[in-house]
Protein backbone atom coordinates (compact mmCIF):
# COMPACT_ATOMS: atom_id res chain seq x y z
CA UNK A 1 0.00 0.00 0.00
CA UNK A 2 1.24 3.44 -0.84
CA UNK A 3 0.25 6.37 1.28
CA UNK A 4 0.37 9.68 -0.43
CA UNK A 5 2.26 12.03 1.83
CA UNK A 6 0.93 15.52 1.94
CA UNK A 7 2.84 18.25 3.77
CA UNK A 8 0.09 18.25 6.40
CA UNK A 9 0.57 14.54 6.98
CA UNK A 10 4.35 15.00 7.09
CA UNK A 11 3.88 17.48 9.91
CA UNK A 12 1.77 14.96 11.80
CA UNK A 13 4.42 12.31 11.31
CA UNK A 14 7.14 14.56 12.66
CA UNK A 15 5.05 15.69 15.59
CA UNK A 16 4.25 12.08 16.40
CA UNK A 17 7.86 10.92 16.26
CA UNK A 18 9.23 13.91 18.13
CA UNK A 19 8.32 12.22 21.40
CA UNK A 20 10.73 9.51 22.59
CA UNK A 21 8.00 7.32 24.10
CA UNK A 22 5.97 7.45 20.89
CA UNK A 23 9.05 6.65 18.84
CA UNK A 24 9.71 3.69 21.12
CA UNK A 25 6.13 2.44 20.80
CA UNK A 26 6.25 2.80 17.03
CA UNK A 27 9.59 0.98 16.81
CA UNK A 28 8.29 -1.79 19.05
CA UNK A 29 5.28 -2.26 16.75
CA UNK A 30 7.60 -2.29 13.76
CA UNK A 31 9.79 -4.95 15.35
CA UNK A 32 7.18 -7.16 17.02
CA UNK A 33 4.18 -6.80 14.77
CA UNK A 34 0.72 -6.43 16.20
CA UNK A 35 0.44 -5.71 19.94
CA UNK A 36 -2.35 -5.07 22.39
CA UNK A 37 -2.56 -1.84 24.34
CA UNK A 38 -1.79 -3.86 27.47
CA UNK A 39 1.40 -5.28 26.00
CA UNK A 40 2.46 -1.85 24.83
CA UNK A 41 1.78 -0.42 28.27
CA UNK A 42 4.04 -3.04 29.86
CA UNK A 43 6.70 -2.29 27.28
CA UNK A 44 6.57 1.49 27.50
CA UNK A 45 6.55 1.61 31.28
CA UNK A 46 4.02 4.43 31.48
CA UNK A 47 0.31 4.38 32.40
CA UNK A 48 -2.25 2.91 30.06
CA UNK A 49 -4.07 6.24 29.54
CA UNK A 50 -0.71 7.74 28.55
CA UNK A 51 -0.09 4.93 26.07
CA UNK A 52 -3.60 5.37 24.64
CA UNK A 53 -2.95 9.06 24.17
CA UNK A 54 0.33 8.33 22.38
CA UNK A 55 -1.41 5.79 20.15
CA UNK A 56 -4.01 8.37 19.20
CA UNK A 57 -1.26 10.74 18.04
CA UNK A 58 0.41 7.93 16.08
CA UNK A 59 -2.95 7.06 14.53
CA UNK A 60 -3.54 10.65 13.49
CA UNK A 61 -0.17 10.57 11.71
CA UNK A 62 -1.26 7.33 10.02
CA UNK A 63 1.74 5.59 11.56
CA UNK A 64 -0.38 2.88 13.20
CA UNK A 65 -3.73 1.24 12.63
CA UNK A 66 -5.91 -0.59 15.11
CA UNK A 67 -8.59 -3.24 15.32
CA UNK A 68 -10.81 -4.25 18.21
CA UNK A 69 -11.16 -7.82 19.33
CA UNK A 70 -13.36 -8.35 22.36
CA UNK A 71 -12.12 -6.03 25.05
CA UNK A 72 -8.70 -5.65 23.58
CA UNK A 73 -7.54 -3.17 21.00
CA UNK A 74 -4.69 -4.36 18.82
CA UNK A 75 -2.30 -1.97 17.15
CA UNK A 76 0.12 -2.45 14.34
CA UNK A 77 2.62 -0.24 12.58
CA UNK A 78 2.22 1.21 9.12
CA UNK A 79 5.86 1.68 8.21
CA UNK A 80 4.87 3.07 4.81
CA UNK A 81 3.85 6.22 6.65
CA UNK A 82 7.52 6.93 7.10
CA UNK A 83 7.72 8.30 3.59
CA UNK A 84 8.88 11.73 4.82
CA UNK A 85 12.14 10.18 6.02
CA UNK A 86 12.52 8.47 2.69
CA UNK A 87 11.97 11.85 1.06
CA UNK A 88 14.78 13.26 3.14
CA UNK A 89 17.11 10.53 1.91
CA UNK A 90 15.91 11.06 -1.62
CA UNK A 91 16.72 14.71 -1.39
CA UNK A 92 20.29 13.97 -0.46
CA UNK A 93 20.48 11.15 -3.00
CA UNK A 94 19.55 13.56 -5.77
CA UNK A 95 21.86 16.21 -4.33
CA UNK A 96 24.92 13.96 -4.29
CA UNK A 97 24.25 12.50 -7.73
CA UNK A 98 24.12 16.00 -9.13
CA UNK A 99 27.35 16.86 -7.30
CA UNK A 100 29.08 13.73 -8.65
CA UNK A 101 28.22 14.92 -12.15
CA UNK A 102 29.63 18.34 -11.40
CA UNK A 103 32.77 16.76 -9.94
CA UNK A 104 33.23 14.79 -13.13
CA UNK A 105 32.88 17.98 -15.19
CA UNK A 106 35.40 19.77 -12.98
CA UNK A 107 37.92 16.93 -13.34
CA UNK A 108 37.63 17.28 -17.11
CA UNK A 109 38.41 20.98 -16.84
CA UNK A 110 41.36 20.54 -14.48
CA UNK A 111 44.83 20.00 -15.84
CA UNK A 112 46.19 16.66 -14.77
CA UNK B 1 13.88 0.11 26.09
CA UNK B 2 15.96 0.53 22.99
CA UNK B 3 16.81 3.94 21.67
CA UNK B 4 15.14 4.39 18.29
CA UNK B 5 17.14 7.55 17.68
CA UNK B 6 20.12 5.27 17.18
CA UNK B 7 18.71 3.53 14.15
CA UNK B 8 20.19 5.39 11.24
CA UNK B 9 20.39 5.08 7.49
CA UNK B 10 23.34 5.61 5.20
CA UNK B 11 23.31 6.93 1.68
CA UNK B 12 26.10 5.56 -0.50
CA UNK B 13 27.14 6.59 -3.99
CA UNK B 14 30.05 5.07 -5.91
CA UNK B 15 31.59 5.99 -9.21
CA UNK B 16 34.80 5.30 -11.11
CA UNK B 17 36.37 8.44 -12.51
CA UNK B 18 38.88 8.25 -15.34
CA UNK B 19 41.32 10.42 -13.40
CA UNK B 20 44.15 9.61 -10.99
CA UNK B 21 43.64 9.72 -7.20
CA UNK B 22 45.93 12.78 -6.93
CA UNK B 23 43.54 14.77 -9.07
CA UNK B 24 40.48 13.55 -7.19
CA UNK B 25 42.15 14.45 -3.92
CA UNK B 26 42.75 18.00 -5.10
CA UNK B 27 39.13 18.34 -6.22
CA UNK B 28 37.98 17.10 -2.82
CA UNK B 29 40.32 19.13 -0.64
CA UNK B 30 41.30 22.44 -2.28
CA UNK B 31 38.50 24.75 -1.29
CA UNK B 32 38.30 26.83 -4.50
CA UNK B 33 37.94 23.56 -6.42
CA UNK B 34 35.42 22.16 -3.93
CA UNK B 35 33.39 25.34 -4.40
CA UNK B 36 33.20 24.64 -8.12
CA UNK B 37 31.41 21.33 -7.81
CA UNK B 38 30.01 21.07 -4.27
CA UNK B 39 29.32 24.26 -2.32
CA UNK B 40 31.08 27.45 -1.28
CA UNK B 41 33.21 26.70 1.74
CA UNK B 42 36.15 27.55 3.96
CA UNK B 43 37.37 23.96 4.17
CA UNK B 44 40.98 23.09 5.00
CA UNK B 45 42.18 19.47 5.05
CA UNK B 46 43.13 19.52 8.73
CA UNK B 47 41.48 17.12 11.19
CA UNK B 48 39.57 19.00 13.87
CA UNK B 49 39.06 22.11 11.78
CA UNK B 50 35.56 23.55 11.83
CA UNK B 51 34.25 24.99 8.59
CA UNK B 52 31.03 25.74 6.75
CA UNK B 53 29.47 24.93 3.45
CA UNK B 54 27.20 27.67 2.21
CA UNK B 55 24.20 26.73 0.20
CA UNK B 56 21.70 29.24 -1.12
CA UNK B 57 19.57 30.72 1.62
CA UNK B 58 15.92 29.77 1.47
CA UNK B 59 12.84 30.56 3.53
CA UNK B 60 13.52 29.45 7.11
CA UNK B 61 17.06 28.33 6.34
CA UNK B 62 20.18 30.48 6.01
CA UNK B 63 21.81 27.84 3.83
CA UNK B 64 24.68 27.18 6.24
CA UNK B 65 25.94 23.65 6.79
CA UNK B 66 28.23 23.41 9.84
CA UNK B 67 31.05 20.93 9.50
CA UNK B 68 34.16 19.64 11.21
CA UNK B 69 36.96 17.75 9.55
CA UNK B 70 37.13 14.25 11.06
CA UNK B 71 39.57 12.25 8.92
CA UNK B 72 42.28 13.30 6.48
CA UNK B 73 44.24 10.42 5.00
CA UNK B 74 46.11 11.76 2.01
CA UNK B 75 44.79 10.27 -1.28
CA UNK B 76 42.70 7.72 0.60
CA UNK B 77 40.05 8.93 2.99
CA UNK B 78 38.39 12.20 3.86
CA UNK B 79 35.55 12.66 6.31
CA UNK B 80 33.65 15.57 7.80
CA UNK B 81 30.57 16.06 9.88
CA UNK B 82 27.59 17.68 8.16
CA UNK B 83 25.03 19.50 10.30
CA UNK B 84 22.13 21.31 8.72
CA UNK B 85 18.40 21.59 9.27
CA UNK B 86 18.65 19.60 12.47
CA UNK B 87 20.40 16.73 10.74
CA UNK B 88 23.69 15.71 12.35
CA UNK B 89 25.35 13.50 9.80
CA UNK B 90 28.78 12.44 8.56
CA UNK B 91 30.20 12.38 5.05
CA UNK B 92 33.00 9.93 4.26
CA UNK B 93 34.95 9.85 1.00
CA UNK B 94 37.03 6.79 0.16
CA UNK B 95 39.36 6.76 -2.85
CA UNK B 96 40.74 3.54 -4.29
CA UNK B 97 42.97 3.32 -7.35
CA UNK B 98 41.10 1.54 -10.12
CA UNK B 99 41.93 0.43 -13.65
CA UNK B 100 42.60 3.66 -15.52
CA UNK B 101 41.32 5.89 -12.77
CA UNK B 102 39.91 6.13 -9.29
CA UNK B 103 37.01 4.45 -7.57
CA UNK B 104 35.22 6.97 -5.38
CA UNK B 105 32.78 6.02 -2.66
CA UNK B 106 30.75 8.62 -0.80
CA UNK B 107 28.88 7.56 2.32
CA UNK B 108 26.55 10.03 3.96
CA UNK B 109 25.46 8.50 7.25
CA UNK B 110 23.36 9.41 10.25
CA UNK B 111 19.89 9.90 8.76
CA UNK B 112 17.63 9.05 11.63
CA UNK B 113 14.16 9.21 13.03
CA UNK B 114 14.99 12.10 15.20
CA UNK B 115 13.14 14.94 16.75
CA UNK B 116 15.39 17.70 15.50
CA UNK B 117 15.75 16.50 11.94
CA UNK B 118 12.04 15.86 11.76
CA UNK B 119 10.96 19.23 13.05
CA UNK B 120 13.48 21.24 11.12
CA UNK B 121 12.60 19.42 7.96
CA UNK B 122 8.95 20.13 8.58
CA UNK B 123 9.58 23.77 9.38
CA UNK B 124 11.60 24.15 6.28
CA UNK B 125 8.69 23.12 4.13
CA UNK B 126 8.64 19.79 2.45
CA UNK B 127 6.91 20.79 -0.69
CA UNK B 128 9.55 23.34 -1.53
CA UNK B 129 12.47 21.17 -0.54
CA UNK B 130 11.40 17.99 -2.20
CA UNK B 131 9.39 19.35 -5.06
CA UNK B 132 9.97 17.34 -8.19
CA UNK B 133 12.27 14.81 -6.62
CA UNK B 134 10.57 11.67 -7.74
CA UNK B 135 13.65 9.76 -8.76
CA UNK B 136 13.86 6.33 -7.34
CA UNK B 137 17.21 5.93 -5.73
CA UNK B 138 18.95 2.70 -5.09
CA UNK B 139 21.74 3.88 -2.84
CA UNK B 140 20.14 3.22 0.51
CA UNK B 141 21.97 0.68 2.60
Amino acid sequence: MIVRVTPANANNVFRALADPTRRAIFEELTRQGEQTVHALTRYAGVSQPAVSKHLTVLKLAKLVRHRREGRETHYRARPDALAPMVYWLRHYGAFWRDRFDRLEALLERMES
Amino acid sequence: MSNPAESTRTLMIERVFQHPPEKLWRALTENPLVAQWLLKNDFEPVAGRKFQFRSEAMPKWDGVIDCEVLIVEHLKRLSYSWSALGLDSVVLWTLTPAEGGTHVRMEHSGFRLDQQAAYQGANYGWQHFFGGLERVLGELV
